[in-house]
């Protein structure tokens, strides 16, 4: 009998060699005569374990990993393929803690499907939500996502059900669904996993949102710098039209859809939403002072829904089961569950999506295990470029939008960046307003010029001059910034700056707490 | 025919083929890109003719965005991630040894035109930090050993 052996086609795995273990497996098992089926799955986000190659058994999938080309043989020669024992050998995948303990929504099917398989989404509860929303009314269907009190995930924790029905509620002729997959936080990689684990998800959620909001055109907005995301995404939306999900008659609906994914070209501020649209339109990515809302006047001057993957992603799950099962999870006002991305110095760096309300210490020690390098962690930066850095002081801070807010530190897009002991935070306050000036679209005089001065100014705070003109006129800056620009990325590049001289004064060679007031 | 003629013939075959889409041009400057390897200036004004827009609104455009180049790259380009999560892993060092094994800074190309090296921020693999693209292919937990042996790998396959 044929065996079934998956390994993962997500680009992390395939950066750490998966494609050619994927090859050498396929090799040896001609080699031996062994009839096997190799299927490239999505990764379970145990990124120290990648890549991860598992074997389907009647017990359940047994894992192996981390395995190089190297070690395929010696997997063959101890009888893998019927789950035989071997030195990477790691047991029952359903077993592992790491995942036990995780409540895994939106990320139910990745690791497990065949991403690209539109039959292994339909066996796994896919495309259950969007039956239930083509017979509800499109009121319905928004009520469903308010009552799920889902906010959006991209960072501004924006209530998507809200947003939704302003579009529901603005009349127009055309209207657009844009998803918003121009992932450029550092640290971050929950979207990326989505559209190469389980693509289909992202479409059903886009798709639902366009009955809900009676929008018949879509667009991904996607980095270049996700190229196997590109090709997972171009697959599933064929699949997807083929086989009547996508096109102009969704399912005999009746009702149009159609969708199609577009480039960014390694613009940061394109994940702002009114400067992704101007690229989308074919312009440099200057951002729109809002009002209008794009939700009223958004792509081509129609009205818009601009989601974040995860965002439209957790939408079928709530379309299934229900808002108020989704709201069932989570704390205070955050409600549901957050895929948080445990990156940079961390032992365990992967994957891991809980409700809401887990502290920060029980994700370092608990999940990640500590600092790759074994040194104690000196700080971590959640949110992405523009997020504060937290010191071990703030660790016990539960990841809920409002108790981040209150200690003037951003949950943002769920990434968890790990510093250990021997990161100099002065450095990366100066990098924060390197990549500021960088990536400013040169709309806002703080922004664009701003950044290039915090640059200088940290050069010479850094090179210890004038510190006491200096600590006080970086301040003052920040404030510029902070009050000055249209959009979050002059508006809270002095959250990593000023976190930063704030928990960490030494490295910018202050000695004591009261020379920064 | 000159290359210069096939170049612009190319750039008019794609700029025909996207013109209709709504908001076309940035995937005409994706597909001549991807068939040119860069934008060439002579592109620009071809470009503008079929989208009816100025030649100073293309070139603006171009030159807005990170990832799109007016000039040839050689024959790899490497995006070395410079993040956060990556320095967090060493990337900095990575980074001294980058530049020193090839000889070239950011946005140059080695005399030969084996390799371009370009920055890039963050490429998504930041539980495997610190990493880089050759090519279209990427790598993680690259260490400067790994880089010697990957380039190595590149050049005796080219």
């Amino acid at each position: 009998m044929s065996k079934t052996i998956y390994v993962p086609c997500d680009s992390s795995a395939v950066s750490l060699g998966a494609d050619r273990v994927a090859k050498a497996i396929q090799a040896e098992a001609e080699k031996r005569g062994i009839d096997i089926q190799l299927i490239r799955n999505g990764s379970r986000g145990m990124f120290w374990l990648e890549p991860l190659v598992e074997v389907a058994t009647d017990k359940g999938r047994i894992a192996y990993g981390p395995v190089q080309t190297a070690d395929v043989a010696s997997l063959f020669d101890a009888d893998f393929t019927n789950g035989g024992d071997h030195a990477l050998s790691l047991g029952l995948t359903e077993e592992f803690d790491y995942l036990k303990k995780q409540q895994r929504l939106t990320f139910a099917r990745i690791g497990i499907t065949d991403p690209v398989s539109l039959d292994d989404y339909l066996a796994n509860d896919g495309y259950r939500g969007l039956d239930n929303a083509l017979a509800m009314s499109p009121a319905d269907v928004v009520k469903h996502v308010t009552d799920s009190g889902l906010r959006g995930r991209g960072g501004a924790a924006f209530p998507t059900g809200i947003k939704w029905n302003t579009v529901l509620n603005t009349p127009s002729e055309q209207k657009y669904i844009i998803c918003n997959a121009d992932e450029g936080d550092s640290g971050t990689f929950s979207d990326r996993m989505v559209m190469e684990g389980d693509p289909f998800v992202l479409i059903e959620g886009m798709t639902i949102a366009g009955l809900a909001v009676g929008a018949t055109q879509a667009y991904i907005y996607l980095r270049v710098e996700y190229p196997h995301a590109l090709v997972a995404l171009n697959a599933a939306i064929d699949k997807a039209t083929a086989a009547g999900y996508l096109g102009d008659n969704i399912l005999g609906s009746g009702k149009a859809f159609h969708l199609e994914v577009r480039l960014g070209a390694g613009a940061y501020i394109c994940g702002e939403e009114t400067s992704l649209m101007e690229s989308l339109e074919g312009k440099r990515g200057l951002v729109r002072f809002k009002p209008p809302l794009p939700a009223i006047s958004g792509l081509f001057g129609k009205p818009t829904v601009v989601n974040n993957v995860i965002s439209l992603a957790s939408v079928p799950i709530i379309l299934d089961k229900g808002g108020e099962y989704y709201r069932d999870f989570g704390m205070g006002r955050s409600r549901g569950t957050l895929p948080i991305q445990l990156a940079g110095n961390i032992k365990h760096g992967g994957l891991v999506e809980l409700a809401f309300g887990l502290t920060l210490r029980e994700l370092l020690y608990d999940f990640g295990g500590g600092s790759a390098t074994g040194r104690p962690i000196k700080a971590v930066q959640v949110g992405g470029p523009l997020g504060a850095y937290l010191p071990e002081s703030q660790f016990d801070t539960p990841l809920d939008y409002e108790a981040f807010a209150a200690n003037w530190t951003v949950l943002g897009h769920g990434g968890v960046v790990v510093f250990d002991d021997t990161a100099d935070l002065a450095a990366m306050a100066r990098y924060s307003m390197e990549f500021c000036a960088l990536e400013s679209c040169g709309k806002c005089t703080p922004c664009r010029i701003g950044s290039t001065r915090g640059m200088e100014l940290m050069d010479d705070i850094i090179e210890g001059r004038d510190l006491d003109k200096n600590v006080p006129l970086l301040r003052s800056l920040c404030d510029t910034l902070l009050n000055g620009s249209l959009c979050a990325l002059g508006g809270m590049t002095p959250y990593p700056v000023l976190s930063a001289l704030n928990h960490f004064p030494q490295d910018f060679g202050i000695d004591h707490q009261a020379d920064i007031a | 025919m000159t290359d210069s003629s096939t170049m612009l013939s190319t750039v008019q075959a794609i700029a025909a083929a996207l013109k209709d889409k709504p908001g076309a041009l940035l995937p005409i400057l994706h597909g001549v890109q991807d068939a040119l390897g860069y934008i060439p200036s002579d592109s620009v004004p071809v470009i503008a003719k079929a989208l009816n827009l100025s030649r100073a609104e293309v070139h603006g455009v171009i030159s807005f965005y990170h990832y799109f180049r007016e000039t040839p790259p050689g024959k790899q380009t490497i995006h070395l991630c410079r993040a956060e999560s990556c320095q967090s892993m060493g990337s900095k060092q990575l980074e001294g040894h980058v530049k020193a094994k090839l000889g070239i800074d950011y946005h140059e190309t080695t005399a030969d035109g084996a390799f371009s090296l370009e920055p890039v921020y963050c490429l998504g693999n930041c539980a495997c930090s610190p990493a880089l693209q050759i090519g279209a292919d990427i790598y993680g937990r690259v260490s400067p050993e790994l880089f010697d042996e990957l380039i190595a790998n590149t050049e005796a396959a080219a």
